[in-house]
């Protein structure tokens, strides 16, 4: 559906993304994920048709952004970091303007804006002044703007940015919805929201890509090690020199009274050990477990990983 | 072109729901509205002592005394207010962030502009049919010759067309309004007054300057004088100016 190569932004001297290629099947939910200023505002904005790359090509569903822009924009629907509203405008006006400029055809406006007020749950305010709206209400306009002429490509860049949590939820909870039919680009730097959204991350830095993977897939090939979390109920001074004396750990810290991360190398299954250990010092084991990295350890290390070489 | 007319139409209703139109279009008509008032009270009085004193009656032109005066005040008060019409139409979509609604579409950057062209020469159109009933009244009143009025009212239409292309000009240059008004007005204002020295010049330079002057070409018209080479020349302009535009809209775009 979407296939990028080698494309590359130039903002003045600064190169703000750098010889990307990667593709997106029909049907994918794709998250970025990346720290500010990470490229994905421009990377978006090349899809969405608004700036044409500096070198690279994009295609979407098979029209060259450059070549066949008209085409290439007619199957998406975008809705930027900022969503674009007309303050002065009411919801329902806007909504239907912007049915007619994406080429909803005249008699099929009608129900189209019907449709997504629906979808957006924006019914009750469909009379009302966006600029007098909150800003969940005026995120969903964004939203309900960008999928008003039931694109194939939906570009969703920050969708959750200054909302609260339970507008969060809402918000998510749609795109959920929408990826049952759509192919969904999604950027975001909060990365519970990721997890929860996208089946296949894309992790942007520095303008590079640092990875591309499933969820799954990214958890296990980073994971250098295993790590283990240690609960007792009586403290001691030495655990931790105890603990780092097992064969297989690499590491322990205290986290918390009581309370200890362990990493030990991958496949050494140290638990055994451990509770031995715990036992013979009567120490009390109140819980031993195995925590995953989660997402926001990896993007860490990604992000950390690629500068250290460098410096 | 049917996109044009869906965004000329979205900033017109833009236009007439906000405050700054009435406001325009209401001062506008209270200036035209003395004026035509005082001119016609002067004419009157002119005409009456000229029955009285030279037994001539109505022989005064009714076109030289009021139509021309009045066409010429209307051109100077829309110099000063279609900057205010015309500033918003890209520095707003800039500061609102809803540009990108417009690029992301599959709209041509050319029908956008002519979109908001259009947008804007209609409000000015606007403006001049309310003040037409100045006209009206004349023509129920008095004898004036249609033909001159005819051609007056669509020079300084002509005018206004070029003065909302330099608007548009400085619109797409910054995401300020004021300063978008102010460029615009100092280019429109520019326009008018080159052609004010070049009366006593004769040098080619003077000819040259003489024929960019937008006066120079207002002036023929309002007095009844139809050449198509006036007409050739705010076409051009216009298409230039609007040119203009387009390139550095277009131009925004790649940085």
């Amino acid at each position: 559906m979407i296939e990028i190569e080698n494309l590359s932004k130039d903002y003045g001297p600064r190169r703000a993304i750098d010889n990307l290629s990667f593709q997106i099947n029909k049907g994918e939910v794709v998250g970025f994920l990346g720290p500010n200023g990470a490229g994905k505002s421009t990377t978006m904005n090349i899809l969405a048709c608004i700036m044409p790359p500096s070198s690279g090509t994009v295609r979407i569903g098979g029209h060259d952004v450059l070549e066949q822009s008209l085409e290439a924009r007619k199957i998406i629907g975008y809705l930027p970091e900022n969503p674009p509203l007309y303050p002065d405008m009411v919801v329902g006006e806007y909504l239907k303007f912007t049915a007619l400029l994406r080429q909803v055809p005249r008699r099929e406006v009608r129900a189209s804006v019907e449709h997504v007020l629906e979808a957006c749950s924006l019914k009750d305010v469909s009379g009302r002044i966006i600029g007098r709206l909150s800003k969940g209400y005026q995120q969903r306009v964004g939203l309900a703007q960008a999928m008003i002429h039931n694109p194939d490509i939906l570009i969703l860049d920050e969708p959750t940015v200054g909302l609260d949590p339970i507008q969060i939820i809402e918000i998510r909870k749609l795109i959920q919805t929408l990826a049952e039919s759509h192919t969904i680009i999604l950027s975001s730097h909060i990365l519970p929201e990721i997890t929860q959204i996208c089946r296949r991350v894309i992790i942007l830095n520095e303008g590079k890509i640092a990875a591309v993977d499933s969820l799954e897939g990214l958890t296990t090939t980073l994971r250098k090690g295993e790590r283990l979390f240690l609960k007792v109920r009586n403290v001691e001074d030495d655990i931790v020199d105890q603990l780092q004396n097992i064969p297989g750990i690499l590491s322990a810290q205290e986290e918390g009274p009581g309370e200890y991360r362990v990493d030990a190398e991958l496949d050494a299954n140290p638990q055994d050990a451990l509770a031995e250990l715990c036992l013979k010092r009567s120490w009390g084991i109140v819980e031993l477990k195995r925590t995953a990295l989660s997402l926001e350890d990896i993007f860490l290390k990604l992000t950390l990983e690629e500068k250290e070489p460098g410096e | 072109m049917r996109t044009t007319w869906i965004i000329a139409k979205r900033d017109m209703g833009s236009f007439f729901a906000s405050p700054v139109f009435y406001v325009i279009a209401t001062v506008f008509l209270f200036l035209h509205s003395f004026t035509f008032l005082n001119l016609l009270d002067s004419f009157s009085g002119q005409s009456f002592q000229a029955e009285r004193f030279l037994g001539q009656g109505m022989s005064l032109s009714l076109n030289e005394m009021v139509v021309e005066p009045i066409l010429f005040n209307m051109a100077v008060t829309l110099l000063l207010m279609i900057p205010v019409i015309t500033m918003r139409s890209f520095s707003e979509e800039k500061k609102n962030k809803t540009l990108p609604l417009l690029l992301s579409s599959p709209v041509h950057l050319k029908e956008i502009l002519l979109g908001k062209f259009l947008a804007c020469t209609g409000v000015v159109a606007m403006m001049m049919l309310l003040s037409s009933y100045s006209a009206g009244f004349l023509i129920l009143l008095g004898e004036p010759e249609i033909n001159p009025l005819l051609t007056g009212l669509l020079g300084v239409f002509l005018m206004s067309a070029c003065f909302v292309s330099l608007g548009l000009l400085a619109s797409s240059l910054t995401e300020n309004q004021i300063i978008a008004a102010v460029l615009s007005f100092g280019l429109a204002l520019f326009l008018w007054i080159l052609g004010w020295g070049v009366e006593n010049t004769s040098s080619g330079w003077g000819e040259v300057v003489a024929y960019i002057s937008i006066l120079s070409h207002l002036v023929p018209m309002v007095r009844g004088v139809f050449d198509t080479s006036d007409l050739m020349y705010f076409a051009t302009f216009i298409f230039f100016v609007l040119f203009l535009t387009y390139r550095v809209l277009e131009s925004q775009r790649w940085r």
